[in-house]
């Protein structure tokens, strides 16, 4: 056999195993379509909308920490300015339909994530989390002292109204397929940012960003571009989650918040697709179906020993440990 | 004409709303369900033990009222408002439930009280503070219990100027609920002719009140006033405690303080503390009586948020039984015409807003050799005429006022 035969008998083989990679990942996403599309009615379609809501934050946060590498201890904030943009502008304004609310909504979260961007993103590390988690309690300062938040008593009546002014959100399914649909145009755009040129780079710059700007990236732009589109989506399943629960609470701006969002990646599998959206559904789980049960009182011990376990055991969360397990055995 | 026709249309809507109501009580289950904080800062205030007071008032119905059975579901709010609500809508359309106890965080009672307004099914508040609950936020479908902000606020100021406190300094915590209760207390010191000779805004929430304290005892004034709630409160106390602030001569006034937080900090570190309390396990031998039960059952004695639970519960299905119907209008109008009197409240009445008033107590803290016992902890100054205690209905933004 002579050396071009053996090379491209090596690659016929990987592009077969990519092809059945592709096609075991497109089975999955047909079933977890089917699925979601039929969730609601098994399950109650407000505790799904809020595990969708806060899978879409998973989703944008882990574009930011998973790809790109950057632990950012502040998206809290850019949840709740979501929130309570669109809360507002629906609250008072009644010309307003749901979806032009909420387009504000994640327009304002991404100007803010502009904002945190250029202030944070020539720090590393450890000194970035920092910045982030100081702008962030800035920003819940903010929103503790406005008067339009309500403050601790948080923003109440945020009507759900009607999308494009035809379709009554006040219908829990409707609501759903709604979020469904909005929730799976941002996953999508994930997979595609991921998978394109520029989703490289961003990957390259986690691997190591001395040899991405060695390369010749200008690193900062790529990365102030990725916090600012995790920003808008963080903002976008904040503005969501406002029009859901037809409230704004200062719960969405806290630093808890921003520690969930770690948790959520982590446990899920963080630089994975989908660990975000699982980690998303067992933490908001967790936290809601214990909080009815016996174990009501060791819901947060728990959350946190999952958490350590993960650290120590499953560095690659669920999602990440199948994959390697899927990949190592049926390869 | 229309308008006409409107009028009828409502009438006879409302007419079959109360013939249906009448009815009886509906799939014969009262379910009550028990929101509250059940593992974080609130725990000890309503937590497990209100529902134990729940517990108690339906094992004193022997788990029935008017032949239908009672049953309870619990939760955790997590203090978070979308849990509330999430929680709250789930058990009025998918579990039935007729009435929501409990209800601590604000944001989270007014969470569920929008979604009981909706559903029309009621909720008895007794864990919140915030007196905006039956103010701008009343809903015809809670009643709020045992307290709000606005008595702990005027009858703690009015009570303490009243008994020679002339000249106060406020330590404030940065936020709404604060600035509120700064309000609240400069306007009723001024009202009864002492002065704020100064204040100062503490950031929320502040862990080392030194300096916060060191300023209050260096302006002389003869009380000082805690406008802040919670963690706040406790570290301003205890902080005031190392200074020997009430021992050099200053009272220390706590407007948001309960007898868990007390009980925490012990006699030796609170006393001299003056606070506003609905209720008090040492009144007389009612609460004593009903007290020792509940110690019984959980080992601890109970805050007015426990005792106002169980009364509240009983309250309710009296009125259930009264009526025989578990209707939440029918049920809350009988609530409202029948006047409470047990071991809670004397002549208690819940008014059109929703607000139960009662007589408040001003008490002070013990001094550990005045203290027989580590729950023997408070002294009853004067007792705040209901009257006095609460908003005014002339003051109320609240929709379902008629003056409105």
């Amino acid at each position: 056999m002579s050396q071009t035969d053996i090379q491209s008998d090596i690659q016929a083989s990987i592009l077969r195993q990519q092809k059945t990679e592709n096609r075991r990942k497109l089975i999955l996403n047909g079933v977890l379509l089917v699925l979601l599309l039929l969730a609601p009615f098994v399950l109650y379609p407000v505790f799904l909308m809020k595990i969708l809501c806060f899978a879409l934050f998973a989703v944008a946060f882990n574009l930011l920490f998973g790809f790109t590498g950057l632990l950012s201890f502040g998206h809290a904030a850019f949840l709740a300015t979501g929130g309570y943009t669109t809360g507002y502008l629906l609250s008072n304004f009644s010309g307003l339909t749901t979806e032009m609310g909420i387009i504000a909504g994640t327009l304002v979260a991404t100007l803010l994530g502009l904002g945190f961007a250029l202030l944070s993103i020539r720090r590393q590390g450890i000194y970035f989390a920092m910045v982030t988690l100081a702008l962030a309690q800035l920003v819940f300062f903010f929103f503790v002292q406005a008067p339009f938040t309500g403050g601790e008593d948080g923003m109440h009546g945020v009507p759900r109204g009607e999308l494009f002014g035809l379709i009554n959100l006040e219908d829990n399914l409707n609501m759903y397929y709604f979020v469904l649909a909005v929730f799976l145009g941002c996953y999508l755009l994930v997979q595609r940012i991921v998978s394109s040129p520029y989703g490289h780079v961003l990957k390259a710059i986690k691997q190591n960003e001395s040899r991405a700007v060695s390369l010749g990236y200008k690193v900062d732009r790529y990365k102030i571009l990725a916090f600012v589109i995790s920003a808008a989506l963080a903002g976008l399943a904040g503005s969501m989650k406002s029009v859901v629960f037809q409230l704004a609470s200062l719960n969405d701006a806290h630093w808890h918040m921003s520690g969930e969002v770690i948790l959520m990646t982590l446990i899920g599998g963080m630089g994975t697709l989908l660990g975000p959206v699982l980690g998303a559904t067992l933490v908001v789980n967790i936290e809601y179906q214990l909080g009815q049960g016996p174990l009501r009182d060791w819901v947060d011990p728990i959350l946190g020993g999952i958490f350590v376990l993960t650290v120590l055991a499953f560095r690659s969360g669920i999602v990440g440990e199948v994959q390697k397990f899927v990949r190592k055995n049926m390869g | 004409m229309t308008i006409m026709r409107k009028l009828l249309t409502s009438a006879v809507a409302s007419a079959m709303m109360v013939g249906g109501a009448q009815a009886e009580i509906s799939d014969n289950t009262v379910k009550i369900g028990y929101l509250a904080d059940m593992s974080g800062t609130y725990r000890g205030l309503a937590g497990p033990n209100g529902l134990a007071a729940l517990k108690m008032a339906v094992a004193d119905f022997g788990g029935k009222v008017d032949g239908a059975k009672i049953e309870i579901v619990t939760a955790d709010d997590r203090n978070s408002p979308d849990v509330a609500s999430t929680t709250v809508r789930r058990w009025v359309e998918n579990d039935n439930v007729d009435m929501v106890a409990g209800l601590v965080a604000s944001s989270v009672t007014i969470a569920a009280t929008k979604v009981l307004e909706e559903s029309n099914k009621l909720g008895l508040v007794n864990g919140s503070a915030a007196s905006s609950i039956t103010n701008e936020h009343c809903t015809p479908n809670h009643i709020h219990y045992a307290y709000d902000t606005y008595p702990l606020a005027n009858g703690t100021a009015g009570a303490i100027v009243k008994e020679g406190g002339k000249t106060w300094y406020i330590l404030t915590a940065d936020y709404a609920f604060g600035h509120s209760m700064e309000n609240d207390v400069t306007a009723v010191v001024e009202k009864n002719g002492g002065e704020v000779v100064g204040s100062i805004r503490h950031p929320f929430p502040t862990p080392d009140f030194s300096s916060f304290i060191l300023q209050a005892q260096a302006s002389g004034a003869d009380v000082i006033a805690l406008a802040n709630a919670g963690a706040d409160t406790t570290n301003a106390i205890t902080t005031a405690a190392e200074f020997g602030v009430t021992q050099a001569g200053q009272t220390i006034a706590g407007l948001v303080v309960f007898l868990n937080d007390v009980h925490a900090l012990g006699a030796e570190v609170a006393q001299g503390l003056q606070l506003t309390t609905g209720w008090y396990w040492d009144l007389n031998d009612e609460t004593r009586a009903w007290s020792d039960r509940f110690m019984e059952e959980t080992g601890d004695r109970p805050t007015m948020v426990h005792a106002g639970i169980y009364s509240s519960t009983m309250q309710y299905l009296n009125a259930i039984e009264a009526t025989g119907s578990d209707d939440s209008q029918t049920v809350r109008k009988q609530m409202m015409d029948t006047p409470i009197n047990d071991m809670f409240a004397t002549n208690g009445r819940i008014r059109e807003d929703g607000r139960m008033i009662h007589d408040m107590y001003l008490a002070e803290v013990k001094t550990p050799e005045e203290s027989s016992s580590e729950w023997d902890l408070y002294k009853i100054v004067r007792t705040i005429p209901a009257d006095e205690a609460f908003r005014p209905l002339a003051d109320s933004n609240c929709k379902l006022v008629s003056s409105q």
